[in-house]
């Protein structure tokens, strides 16, 4: 659960870092996007090899950690079979509290994400073939995909909050109070940095200020 | 004072259980909550109905027998300004005519035996697993051939404070024991004398957690925030440390 | 009726079996003389463990080390729950890491000193001998004891004696040592060689041809009423303090166990020696349940005061005026002051509250002989004003922030701001079952450890004694003295339909059933707080023959009332706590009575036990060693029959008698 989802907070970090190349016009914007499908790591691998085997790790660890979330909830379930009458919050915070049902809507999210702009199934405001930078410029014109954009990016970013806290600490990192404390200032950190790194493309695209 | 009271009354085991509605006279704000249910379990015998079932013991916060959900809370958690146990809440933590929900610990590793009073040998499992120094009576070094650095020594003593009371795991939305288990690895793990055992112990300890049906820990902090000693959360992530060096270790059984 | 008409004379007990020769020999002489079973017999051998105490964990543990098959039996949901746990100060141990001239011989000295002279020499210099090995045991098993920064153990004083020989964690050494005795017991019942029966009561001991063979319990989630029977039985099941009601023992801590051997012919050592603590926080109400103590260290520098006028006692402390203030302790005693001994403290706070000087809320308390209610204030100020004021509050939070937290926490007062208040509470027993110098009371085959025999602490316990004394039977006296009675195996083999079990299992059911069917109208409680009151008031801080002779009527009365008018609500089958409290308040008013008898006989003043008949012309304690210098044993002769008493005179060869003083 913590490796894996480790590896997925790594991947969103990168993910705002190329989204942010949008910057830098469409031509740096669409060569990133193709050198990722191209010959990285080339000759070590044959060219266009990397992002298989990129998207083979990324889905063995989304699967590992479905099946690691899904073990984690069968045990609480069994662990908790009765139910309390009144139950009276201490310490949780709404991100630990919403990690399962959280974890369901963002993975219906992210299935929807693929589903638009990598297999370009689902063509909202571009048309098949259509080049990232013209695909992304397309979406985000439509004020209600950014809305949507925005609340899925939103169940990311709390499920991350609590996720890398939890993961370091399951890691072994939380060695005192102050360690505690660091770990959920950097779980926020790292939270709010994904949440204002992904949303600043789509609100600029949104209000025109890339097009 | 006058309390009302929702207290969940089950006959055993197998039978299904309820809230039932007490209303308590006389009550006094220098009472513990215990002496509130001493009050009406007395009422209750002069009228020839049940009393309410509940484990206490040494009622001065030492001996964890005591445990109940209070309002939601393990201990009363939620109504005390300090850590408690349930002996140690007194009533003027309530308003004159206020309503109490009271529950039993539920944990399917705590089944319940009557109202609310729960089954917590597995903790004592966890013990045999390995919550233990083997050392026979007799054949103990001196004392001081082992110094062992005043930190650490503290720091082991702060996790050996744990009185198995279980309010971590009744407070746990995963219904985990793992703070307790966490704050024996840690207590014996700070030891010189501990150094020996300390990873076959971590691996069977965790492996006794896992199979007496407590659930996973998912660091929500439930857990720390109810514990009447204060046993702090890092503990866990201690035991999860040492877990993983002993993937790497022989002596792991 | 006169003294004599509530005994019988018995003989005396002339031999205890330690053997003869120097005093630092004789441990070493009977364990070498003590005969062995070999290892490959000891698993064939069962021997039962009843408590998982200090005394009986380590029992248990240790003879589960030593391949016997133990079946260990406790009340509580886990072993780890025995009050032991709840000591706060500390262990003694002769150990000498401070240089300060401490020594076995000191301890040995010190105990014998504290205990007024009637603890038997032989056992104590034992005891002191072997501290030294419990504090290498519990560290070995991970205890951790407070440290210095160089990584060695600290040390403190306590309890008054003039070297720092007690070895504590914080204060909560007797949790931490409890935890380690529990490890190793875990650690056999994982190793298969002890058998843990948690939440069982033991409710009768088979006896086969004059040997303890065995014992009934009650399963106290079923009910089930069961027979387990051994080669030995051993008896470590605490002191039995709460025949007061209020005391700082356990809710559950009880004298069932050792009252039923003791029906059985066990007999009961000086059952009125009772130790009543000076700080414990005072009785709120009439609806209280236990009270709690707070560490002794306090009055190192708390003062305590009541007001002179009765017509203060209800002002807020604050505003009386120092010259309306009476310092007692500083006032009566002026070289000691604040500083005096436990039981003196206790009995001078009693007369200022008899005096109708008390402070705190008032209790209703009944005149057992005019059946008159009055309302008296239990409680005097321990103030700590002066102690701000000359140290600053920071020092004193730092040298008492726990305790008064605790205080805090209980009173709902800020103990910073106004005088706390205190009152004394029934906090240990110094009798108990009469064993010999291997621990094996009068039954053969029945050994007893721990409070709940009688052997270390003569008429009063020394602090940090009592956790010494409970490891050293359980880890190192118990288990070198057993051996010599299990060599004599193989014993009859004992079976489920043997007559002896069948009768005592029906001798429990009859009981059980009895107990059940009154049907009366009093509940258990309202029983057990009665006799509570009579013995707080006749056999406590002090006692009268008038007194003691009007308890025992008066308890005679009310046994009677129990056994025809209690109410016990459910069935046997059951999780039934009002039967359980039901079986251990009748032997309560079995004991009540033994106690007062006992108190009777005893017409001096020696340790806890203070006779108003028998004391100087300045009020202190005054024993007669000519009348009384032995231990008083008691057999049962039946319920109602007057008991025979058995003297086992004391005999100091090593230790010089003297007279204490404390002005």
């Amino acid at each position: 659960m913590a490796i894996t989802g480790l590896i997925m907070v790594g991947f969103l970090l990168m993910h705002m870092y190329g989204n942010l190349k949008v910057f830098l016009g469409a031509d740096a914007f669409n060569h990133y996007a193709h050198w990722l499908k191209g010959d990285i790591l080339y000759p070590l691998v044959p060219s266009g090899w990397f992002i298989w085997i990129f998207r083979l790790v990324m889905l063995a660890s989304i699967v590992a950690h479905i099946w690691s979330a899904a073990v984690l909830t069968g045990r609480a379930h069994a662990a908790r079979s009765t139910k309390y009458v009144t139950t009276k919050r201490l310490s949780q915070t709404y991100a630990a509290r919403t990690m399962r049902w959280g974890g369901v809507i963002l993975l219906v999210g992210l299935i929807f994400h693929l589903l638009q702009f990598t297999t370009q199934t689902v063509q909202t405001g571009f048309t098949a073939g259509a080049e990232p930078y013209e695909m992304t410029v397309g979406a985000f014109g439509n004020w209600w995909l950014v809305l949507l954009y925005a609340v899925w990016v939103g169940i990311v970013c709390s499920h991350v909050r609590h996720g890398v806290w939890s993961a370091l600490t399951t890691l072994g990192a939380n060695t005192s109070p102050a360690a505690r404390s660091f770990l959920n200032g950097l779980a926020w950190v790292i939270a709010v940095v994904l949440f204002v790194g992904f949303m600043i493309m789509p609100l600029a695209v949104l209000f025109g200020w890339v097009n | 004072m006058i309390i009302n009271l929702r207290v969940w009354r089950q006959a055993n085991a197998q039978s299904a259980g309820k809230m039932v509605s007490y209303r308590v006279e006389g009550v006094s704000e220098d009472m513990s909550f215990l002496e509130m249910l001493d009050l009406l379990n007395e009422d209750l015998t002069v009228k020839g109905e049940e009393p309410i079932a509940f484990d206490h013991d040494c009622r001065e916060g030492i001996c964890g027998m005591c445990g109940i959900v209070i309002n939601g809370a393990a201990h009363g958690r939620a109504n005390s300004p300090v850590p408690t146990t349930t002996c140690q809440l007194h009533m003027r933590s309530f308003a004159d005519g206020a309503t109490i929900d009271v529950e039993p610990w539920r944990a399917g590793a705590f089944p319940v035996i009557k109202d609310l009073v729960v089954d917590r040998t597995a903790f004592d499992r966890i013990i045999q697993a390995g919550g233990f120094i083997s050392i026979n009576a007799g054949s103990a070094p001196e004392a001081h051939s082992v110094p062992a650095p005043k930190i650490q020594a503290d720091r082991a003593f702060d996790a050996a404070t744990c009185i198995g009371c279980g309010a971590c795991v009744a407070a746990c939305p995963n219904g985990s024991g793992m703070l307790f288990t966490a704050a024996k690895i840690t207590h014996l793990a700070m030891l010189p004398q501990g150094q020996p055992e300390r990873y076959s112990r971590v691996k069977t300890m965790v492996a006794q957690h896992d199979a007496d049906g407590f659930g996973g820990c998912t660091n929500i902090g439930e857990c720390a925030a109810v514990c009447p000693k204060q046993i702090p959360l890092d503990t866990i992530s201690a035991l999860n440390r040492d877990l993983m060096k002993s993937l790497f270790k022989k002596d792991g059984k | 009726m006169t003294v004599t008409d509530y005994y019988k004379a018995g003989a005396d007990i002339r031999d205890t079996k330690a053997p003869a020769g120097a005093i630092e020999k004789k441990w070493s002489t009977r364990k070498f003389q003590a005969r062995l079973v070999n290892p490959a017999n000891r698993r064939k051998l069962t021997v039962i463990v009843v408590g998982t105490g200090l005394a009986g964990g380590a029992a248990a543990a240790t003879l589960g080390e030593a391949g016997y098959n133990v079946l260990n039996f406790c009340y509580q949901d886990s072993p780890r729950r025995a009050h032991s746990i709840a000591a706060q100060g500390g262990i003694n141990a002769a150990k000498n890491y401070r240089n300060d001239n401490d020594s076995t011989m000191r301890l040995f000295y010190d105990t014998v000193k504290g205990g007024d002279y009637r603890a038997r020499e032989t056992n104590v210099y034992r005891l002191a001998e072997v501290s030294n090995n419990i504090i290498d045991q519990c560290v070995a098993q991970g205890v951790p004891f407070a440290r210095e920064y160089g990584g060695l153990l600290d040390n403190r004083s306590f309890g008054g004696v003039q070297v720092q020989r007690t070895f504590y964690a914080r204060g909560q050494t007797g949790q931490q040592l409890l935890i380690g005795a529990y490890q190793s017991l875990e650690r056999q019942v994982a190793a298969g060689t002890v058998q843990m029966h948690t939440r069982h009561e033991m409710l009768e001991l088979i006896l086969v041809d004059g040997r303890a063979r065995g014992i009934v319990t009650r399963n106290m989630v079923t009910g089930a009423i069961e027979a387990h029977t051994a080669d030995a039985v051993v008896l470590a099941t605490g002191g039995y303090g709460n025949v007061f009601f209020l005391s700082t023992n356990a809710m559950g801590c009880n004298v069932t166990a050792s009252w039923r051997a003791h029906r059985k012919g066990a007999y009961f050592g000086n059952p009125c020696y009772t130790q009543i603590h000076p700080t414990c926080i005072p009785v709120h109400g009439d609806t209280q349940s236990k009270l709690t103590l707070m560490s002794e260290s306090l009055r190192n520098d708390g003062r305590i005061w009541v007001p002179k006028r009765a017509e203060d006692c209800t002002k807020d402390p604050r505003q009386i005026p120092e010259e309306d203030r009476d310092y007692y302790l500083e006032r009566i005693y002026p070289a000691f002051g604040n500083l005096v001994p436990r039981d003196i403290a206790s009995r001078q706070a009693k007369n200022m509250c008899d005096e109708g000087r008390g402070v705190g809320p008032a209790v209703a308390e009944v005149d057992h002989r005019t059946g008159e209610e009055r309302q008296v204030r239990r409680g005097v100020y321990l103030d700590f004003a002066s102690a701000i004021e000359r140290l600053g509050q920071k020092a004193v939070e730092t040298k008492y922030g726990n305790l008064f937290d605790m205080y805090a926490q209980i009173t709902g007062e800020n103990p910073y701001e106004t005088p706390m208040r205190i009152y004394p509470a029934v906090h240990y027993t110094m009798g108990g079952l009469w064993v010999d110098y291997d621990l094996m009371s009068s039954i053969t085959g029945l050994y007893v450890t721990g409070e709940a025999n009688f052997s270390d602490h003569g008429a009063n316990r020394l602090g940090a004694s009592a956790l010494m004394q409970g490891l050293a039977d359980g880890y190192f006296v118990l288990p070198n003295t057993i051996n010599d009675y299990l060599a004599d195996a193989p014993f009859e083999k004992i079976g489920q339909d043997h007559p002896a079990v069948v009768e005592a299992l029906a001798g429990v059911n009859e009981r059980i059933n009895r107990l059940l069917s009154i049907q009366g109208t009093r509940t258990v409680d309202s029983f057990h707080k009665e006799l509570g009151n009579i013995m707080w008031e006749y056999c406590g801080m002090e006692r009268t023959e008038e007194g003691l002779t009007f308890a025992i009527g008066r308890i005679r009365e009310l046994r009677e009332e129990f056994w025809s008018n209690v109410k016990v609500t459910g069935v046997n089958e059951d999780f039934n706590q009002t039967l359980e409290r039901a079986g251990r308040v009748a032997d309560f008013l079995e004991l009540g009575e033994l106690m007062c008898v006992d108190a009777l006989v005893r017409r001096e003043s020696c340790g806890g036990h203070f006779r108003a008949e028998s004391q100087t012309e300045d009020g202190e304690a005054l024993r007669h060693d000519d009348e009384f210098l032995h231990v008083s044993a008691w057999e049962f002769t039946g319920p109602g029959n007057a008991p025979i008493l058995h003297k086992e005179p004391l005999e100091y060869e090593f230790i010089e008698l003297k007279q204490r003083s404390y002005k």
